[in-house]
């Protein structure tokens, strides 16, 4: 019996590729230039993080050199109001700011990802619930939120990793939530339901793995916003205790570095948390974009069809 | 409500698998705020309205009708993806109707259903080894993976994907829409169903490749002794591969019977209109299509007497009044032939 | 005297990842006013993109090539720009899924008005009034043009659709697949609506449709496409009783009728890809008629009848090819 549609390879190059998970997000940052742009310099940071404080020339809190020295073959980047060498406190302040923006993100990862999966899956009255809560905590002022628990509860590295986490985890949730909703009519949840499958099943099976990459891509973005929270943090003096970027622009603040024209006090972590945040902005973005199909829009293009006026010849097209 | 339902007699031998009687399947009616705050009763609309259909070990009923008639709903309620209001559902002798989700495990695995949309119909994660696994690992009749392998292998060649490993690790991206409906087809034969629910298997394929899919199923039944209820729109389908055809219209069947004598010989007024406005190949085909006036209506707004009256091409007075049910017709060849036409009644005549 | 006349035209893709998919190969075809023609042929097969192409809906990535003419006049040629002035006046088109297409904040009747706003051929009261008048011609009532699309069944929508294409009096409609998600009886009523246009009106009518029966029952000749080609075009009495290109007897063959009689056979195999350059025939590694030759020249299409055409070497009595043992068939 001739076997049906034998020829498999034909056309099935031409089928779009759907999301993998995985793949497709290595895809994403091997093609679109924004998105390695924004892996390199996350890269470079975070490289900085790990390696930086054994190869800082000095220590980040004893006194080694003049206050408020400028930058010198000595010090590259100066000295702070206490003498202390900033490309040391830069190499081992950018290890805390990234470990509580890594840390917070993967709370509201957590946190979020979770809600949104029970919300969207269960609905009902479960969904409800859970979205009035997430409304509750939407509407909160989180700064002063922050400061509050911080002044209350004292200043630890995971206090503030914990209040980070649990305000930047709402958006995660909406966004998480809509997505399973929608992946829980697709007809193949349905046939694994109608073949008996249970809940922890499907959610596990079916439901999880299409949802990651869009967790992955909303949890880039969460770091960017984490990051900023902790020097907003640490600038109203009510971070992470020790040294971090924050910290840093806040004893510049101080200590008047401004108006004593101590610009390496202050530039340098400033450039550094402007730097993180748009990187990770860059990478979130570039993989939402790509998971969207529905941010599509080369109809909306100015540019139009074009006509040929040489006749079709060559180029390989049978004719 | 109807008399009793004999199940009509065999056409094509074989014990009977399923056995629906006056299965009703109610939705509620959404009503608005003001309606809520004023405490108004819930409507509920009745998609389906008294159903009764049967299928034997070995058959393929066709269940037709446009959108809105009921026929997903039924399928729905035969499969307990959905409650029955009231009405019995009895799968080979066992009722079924009120099992709870715990007791329906065991049954869930003799009905299966195979879905419109072979595009959407597998995970498009799962390659095709783990979509016809799935139904063995749910139901933890895993066995050795030899063993499974095997099982894999032969439900691939079942459906005619073969060589077999030219297909199993693929994902569904990498196949046609043909090639991914045998897929879904063949997962839901691991689990060795009796019956086969097809919603519209092949509304979405090319034509070049319907027919293949159809055949399969044919011969599947056949050969499986499954009994199979193929939902479609399409007349022209049913006429072929089915045994038997149930046309359904506002959640009731209105006419019922052995294919080509409901086909050839349509007796209740609304499947005649359909039988004549399905486009015939033929060119030279000089059919007179006879176009019914308005669409279907909403079945909240439920026409009194015979529902079809409104639409109805040759409706009287009588037709306002009486709500027809299911009778052996008056121009059938043979008994199994049944519409539910007041015309169709004449003094008491049965 | 033709009132569209597509000639030689070809349309490219440009992929996503480098390489071009040639989606349309070197399609003619023309209509008379008051005539329907029909295109046919399954997904892939180019008759979609060959329909955009007449109203120069392609996106960015497209390129096109040939000659489209509007009672004689160029309108392809120029691009976007020469193209704009001439959609929806001399071509319009109802959009497959066009009944779910609608913009559901605007009321039906402003939505038939916005063409003729844009193209300047009515406005303010008597804009209103030729709505209102489209509407009864496509059967549905004047009053219709207050609501929203959500107040309205799906054949009902479409309706709407079909009138939002008339608006500017056009002399050629294309309609994309216009009854595909529609019930049965619906879309009786729709292609007796699209019958009645091309009487009342003088309309000429493109139909593109995967379904067969649809076109032999609507339209008087049509053309059967294949891999982005024209495999074969003619009446549509000839193409059913007497055609000349195995894809079209096949197709006829896979199609079943009510009367359940004939045997219904699939087509095995799939349509070649149309990113590289075909060698030969594109259908000969489906046909259960090819011979030697057909792997070899890609058929050219070949007048077999009055004014039918088929692009198969089998009509080609100058050729040798092995004894026709299939030919009892």
């Amino acid at each position: 019996m001739k076997s049906v549609e034998p020829a498999l390879a034909e056309g099935t190059a031409l089928v779009a590729r759907p999301s993998s998970g995985g793949n497709e997000i290595v895809r994403v940052l091997k093609e679109r230039r924004s998105a390695l742009a924004g892996l390199v310099i996350v890269g470079f940071f975070v490289a900085m993080a790990v390696f930086g404080p054994a190869l800082a020339p000095y220590s980040w809190t004893q006194q080694s050199g003049p206050v408020y020295a400028p930058p010198s073959s000595e010090h590259w980047l100066g000295t702070d109001d206490s003498g202390v060498d900033v490309l040391s406190e830069m190499l081992y302040g950018g290890r805390t700011s990234l470990i509580v923006g890594f840390a917070a993100a993967f709370v509201a990862m957590i946190v979020g990802g979770g809600i949104g999966v029970v919300a969207g899956y269960a609905g009902g009255g479960t969904d409800n619930a859970l979205m009035r809560t997430t409304d509750y905590f939407l509407v909160i002022p989180d700064l002063v939120l922050m400061i509050v628990v911080a002044t209350v509860f004292g200043p630890s590295l995971s206090h503030v990793i914990l209040v980070i986490g649990l305000l930047l985890w709402t958006s995660t949730a909406r966004i998480v939530r809509s997505q399973v909703k929608s992946i829980r009519e697709r007809v193949y949840v349905r046939r694994a339901r109608s073949l008996g499958a249970s809940h922890r099943r499907i959610v596990a099976q079916h439901i999880l793995p299409q949802v990651a990459p869009l967790l992955i891509a909303t949890t880039v973005l969460t770091i960017a916003y984490a990051i900023f929270d902790e020097s907003a943090l640490a600038f109203l003096g009510v971070g992470v205790p020790g040294v971090s970027w924050g910290t840093m622009l806040e004893r510049a603040f101080e200590r008047t570095a401004m108006t004593q024209g101590a610009w390496w006090a202050f530039v340098p972590p400033g450039l550094a948390i402007g730097l993180v945040v748009i990187g990770c902005y860059l990478m979130g973005q570039a993989i939402e974009d790509a998971l969207n199909p529905r941010l599509r829009v080369a109809h909306l293009s100015i540019k139009s069809w074009r006509f040929r006026t040489t006749p079709n010849v060559a180029e390989g097209d049978a004719s | 409500m109807s008399d009793v339902v004999t199940a009509p007699p065999s056409t094509h031998g074989g014990t009977l698998l399923l056995d629906v009687r006056d299965l009703v399947v109610q939705y509620p009616v959404r009503r608005g705020l003001t309606a809520a705050l004023r405490r108004e009763p819930r409507t509920t609309v009745s998609a389906v309205d008294g159903v009764s259909l049967s299928v034997r070990h070995g058959e393929m009923l066709a269940l037709i009708g446009e959108s809105g008639c009921g026929k997903t709903s039924t399928a729905q309620a035969i499969l307990r993806m959905v409650d029955a209001a009231s009405g019995t559902i009895e799968v080979d002798g066992r009722e079924i109707t009120h099992l709870t989700s715990k007791e329906l495990r065991p049954v869930r695995r003799t009905m299966q259903m195979v879905y419109q949309d072979p595009y959407e119909s597998l995970d498009p994660r799962f390659r095709v080894r783990r979509a016809i696994e799935e139904p063995l690992v749910i139901h933890g009749m895993t066995g050795s993976s030899e063993e499974r392998e095997r099982r894999i292998v032969e439900a691939l060649e079942r459906v005619e994907l073969s060589p077999a490993d030219l297909f199993i690790d693929r994902y569904p991206h990498e196949l046609s829409g043909g090639q991914r409906q045998r897929v879904a087809i063949a997962a839901s034969l691991m689990l060795d169903p009796k019956l086969l629910l097809a919603d519209e298997p092949v509304s979405m394929l090319d034509v070049s490749v319907r027919a293949g899919i159809l055949t399969l199923l044919d011969r599947l039944r056949r050969d499986g002794d499954m009994g199979i209820v193929m939902i479609t729109h399409d007349l022209s389908t049913a006429a072929h591969f089915a045994d038997r055809i149930a046309v359904m219209y506002l959640g009731r069947i209105v006419e019922e019977g052995p294919a080509h004598e409901v086909v050839r010989n349509p007796q209740h007024p609304y499947t005649k209109a359909l039988m004549s406005v399905v486009p015939k190949p033929d060119p030279r085909d000089r059919t007179v299509p006879q176009i019914l006036r308005g669409e279907t209506p909403n079945p909240i707004d439920m026409p009194t007497g015979c529902r079809f009256h409104p639409r109805c091409p040759v409706a009287e007075d009588r037709c306002k009044v009486t709500d027809p049910q299911l009778h052996t017709a008056r121009g059938a060849q043979g008994q199994a032939h049944r519409a539910a036409c007041v015309l169709g009644i004449e003094r008491g005549e049965r | 005297m033709s009132v569209l006349e597509a000639n030689d035209l070809n349309v490219w893709f440009d992929l996503p990842h480098g390489g071009r998919l040639h989606a349309v190969q070197g399609v003619s075809f023309n209509v008379k006013e008051g005539e329907r023609l029909g295109l046919v042929g399954e997904s892939g097969c180019g008759k979609t993109t060959a329909l955009l192409a007449l109203m120069g809906l392609l996106p960015p990535s497209a390129e096109v090539a040939g000659s489209v003419t509007v009672n004689g006049e160029e309108i392809l040629a120029g691009g976007e720009d020469a193209m704009r002035p001439h959609r929806w006046t001399d071509v319009a088109m109802v959009f497959q899924g066009a009944m779910n297409a609608l913009n559901p904040v605007k009321t039906v009747g402003s939505q038939i008005e916005e063409p003729m706003k844009f193209h300047d051929t009515s406005s303010g009261a008597a804009a209103e009034k030729e709505a209102g008048d489209l509407l009864e011609l496509v059967g549905l009532p004047a009053s219709a043009a207050t609501r929203y699309p959500h107040e309205f069944s799906g054949g009902m929508r479409q309706r709407a659709a079909i009138a939002m294409a008339l608006a500017c009096n056009p002399k050629v409609l294309l309609a994309d697949e216009p009854t595909t998600a529609l019930d049965v009886m619906v879309q009786a009523q729709i292609l007796q609506l699209l019958l009645s246009l091309t009487r009342d009106l003088g309309l000429a009518l493109v139909l593109v449709t995967h379904d067969l029966p649809l076109v032999t029952q609507v339209c008087e000749r049509a053309i059967v496409m294949y891999a982005g080609r024209v495999a074969e075009s003619g009446a549509v009495d000839t193409l059913f009783h007497d055609p000349r290109h195995p894809y079209t007897r096949l197709l006829f063959a896979a199609t079943p009728d009510l009367s359940g009689e004939r045997d219904v056979a699939s087509i095995p195999g799939a349509p070649p890809r149309l990113d590289r350059p075909i060698l030969g025939c594109p259908f000969e590694p489906r046909c259960d008629r090819a011979f030697d030759h057909c792997k070899v020249e890609t058929p050219s299409l070949l007048e077999v009848g009055a004014a039918h055409r088929a692009a198969c070497h089998l009509n080609d009595g100058s050729l040798e090819r092995p004894s026709d043992r299939e030919a009892a068939r």
